[in-house]
């Protein structure tokens, strides 16, 4: 028989032990792979953040262009600017038009009138936005300054903190998964001992005693990883429209999740399902030769 | 050839189960190995297949000094050295195809090579019928035939067997002892380690005797000496070889 053939026999054989092996992987690659989409989608919002402006100054809507331009004027005066752009109400009612395109409902409720005007700001170093702020806030017709600085810095201190909360769980469940495969497939060879003795004795190689047993630990990590993409495409695919309404601002994501027939779509989730698979099969694998060192000597 | 250099095993610092043992054996022979129980018949085997090792010595087979062979090489050997256990060691859950079969999958052969080799080797030992049968349902006699053909299905130059017909009744005995010369008569070497003398005195094949952990001798033609059989063997086998 083919390693593969025996290895599904052994499966077929003591089917509760496998579901017991599949079930961990499932749950170790649903926690993982949440985490692990949580951290990727964290990284493009901030890199999203990081691309955009130092600061932006908003302005009253009964503000007038005039003191837009006067506090441009005295903006780049100071010789600490690097770049500054004048955003109209109509230039905004355009952006947010591009950033809300997919979604007619929310696009309906908003004009013009009720987006404020502002200025985008760049300073040749962020040290000198501390003392361009008291001249932004004191301009006439100022609303509001936001600081992108502090948003990256809200949102790195999240993601550290979701990174790490996650590294743990992963190495922890990890750590389960490699053990009940490693105990699993060691019942096995326990229970193939005379097997594996015979095996030895006719000739057989090393590799061909050991290769359906290190199959089977791999199958039930691909198994384990590939339930765990289905459930997280299904809960991906359901609350499409909520992630879309948070992130679709972030290119990749609206571009990724803006159309389901979509080239990118298909490449994201087939490459999520190689890379959970890949890990899956590796995870079962090491389970399986840390049982196989530790049962079979040679 | 098997070469013995003055291979002597030891288990523990009490039992010496061979002392300084010098044989040749060469290519195609059939060979006896007799002696009563644990005077170290099948620990002789064991060296030959390199289930372990010797305590002192080196042991060749065809230019292979198999005591300094890498564990990564020993399946390579056993490739070359068929062995046939007295318990068959067959995998019970296996038809007896499938436990033929075994001695050329690990060899990677094609299916259509496996097919036609365990269809020749099971009709060399007159099992055909059987091809599908579990160990179960298959008499001792059977089951030491199907391990005869797993055992030669390879090809391999040697061929060990270790009281092949200890489980068996004398009429089958028989049939397996003619078995072994007629795979001996193909080419291969045979080496039967028994204590059954009935064989021994009547196929005359080259016989030697072990006592202590020695040789005591090795004869062309060799017989089962009154005195090395113990009186429940001698009842036993008499009546088998009055038998035939």
């Amino acid at each position: 028989m083919k390693p593969l053939t025996i290895s599904w026999t052994h499966i077929r054989r003591s089917p509760y032990q496998a579901l017991a092996a599949v079930l961990t992987m499932f749950l170790t690659f649903l926690v993982s792979g949440a985490f692990g989409l949580t951290v990727a989608t964290s990284f493009l919002v901030l890199r999203y953040f990081e691309s955009k402006p130092q600061a932006t100054v908003f302005f009253k809507d009964t503000a007038e262009k005039l003191q837009a331009d006067s506090l441009k004027t005295t903006l780049e005066a100071t010789g600490k600017i690097a770049g500054i752009k004048y955003v109209s109400k109509e230039d905004a009612l355009a952006i947010y038009k591009e950033q809300n395109k997919n979604d007619p409902l929310l696009l309906e409720m908003v004009n013009a009138d009720i987006l404020p005007a502002s200025l985008e700001v760049s300073a040749t170093d962020p040290r000198h936005l501390k003392e361009l702020e008291p001249i932004m806030k004191a301009a006439e017709g100022v609303e509001e300054v936001i600081y992108q600085k502090d948003v990256v810095d809200t949102l790195v201190s999240w993601t550290n903190a979701v990174r790490l909360v996650g590294s743990v769980l992963v190495v922890l469940l990890s750590f389960n998964a490699i053990l009940i495969v490693m105990t699993i497939i060691g019942m096995k060879v326990a229970l193939k001992k005379d097997e594996v003795e015979i095996l030895k004795l006719i000739g057989a190689s090393k590799w061909y005693i050991q290769l359906p047993f290190l199959l089977e630990g791999g199958m039930y990590g691909v198994v384990g990883s590939f339930m765990a993409w289905l459930v997280m495409l299904i809960l991906i695919l359901w609350f499409r429209t909520s992630i879309l309404s948070f992130l679709g601002i972030i290119p990749i994501i609206s571009a990724v999740l803006g159309k389901l027939l979509s080239t990118a779509f298909f490449s994201c989730i087939i490459g999520f399902l190689f890379i959970l698979s890949a890990l899956g099969f590796l995870l079962g694998g090491i389970g399986s030769l840390v049982a196989l060192k530790k049962y079979i000597t040679f | 050839m098997i070469r013995f250099d003055h291979v002597s095993k030891a288990f523990g610092p009490e039992t010496h189960a061979l002392s300084n043992i010098t044989v040749d054996i060469k290519d195609g022979e059939f060979v006896f190995l007799i002696g009563p129980s644990g005077v170290g018949k099948s620990t002789f085997l064991r060296l030959i297949l390199r289930d372990i090792l010797p305590t002192e010595g080196i042991i060749i087979i065809d230019d292979w000094d198999i005591t300094k062979l890498p564990q990564s090489k020993i399946h390579l050997l056993r490739r070359k050295v068929g062995m046939v256990f007295q318990d068959f060691k067959l995998l019970v859950d296996r038809t007896t195809y499938e436990n033929v079969a075994l001695g050329l999958e690990i060899l990677e052969k094609s299916k259509e090579e496996t097919e036609k080799g365990v269809s020749d080797v099971l009709e060399l030992v007159g099992l055909s019928h059987k091809r599908n049968s579990f160990p179960l349902q298959l008499s001792a006699g059977e089951l030491q035939r199907v391990s005869i053909a797993r055992a030669i299905v390879g090809g391999p130059k040697i061929l060990l067997a270790d009281e092949p017909t200890g489980n068996l009744d004398p009429d089958t005995s028989w049939d397996i002892m003619q078995i072994l010369d007629e795979i001996n008569s193909l080419g291969t070497t045979v080496m039967v380690a028994t204590h059954n003398a009935s064989f021994v005195n009547e196929m005359k094949k080259r016989t030697i005797t072990l006592k202590h952990g020695e040789i005591k001798s090795d004869e062309e033609k060799g017989r089962y000496h009154q005195t090395e059989r113990t009186k429940h063997h001698h009842h036993h086998e008499h009546d088998g070889y009055k038998e035939k």
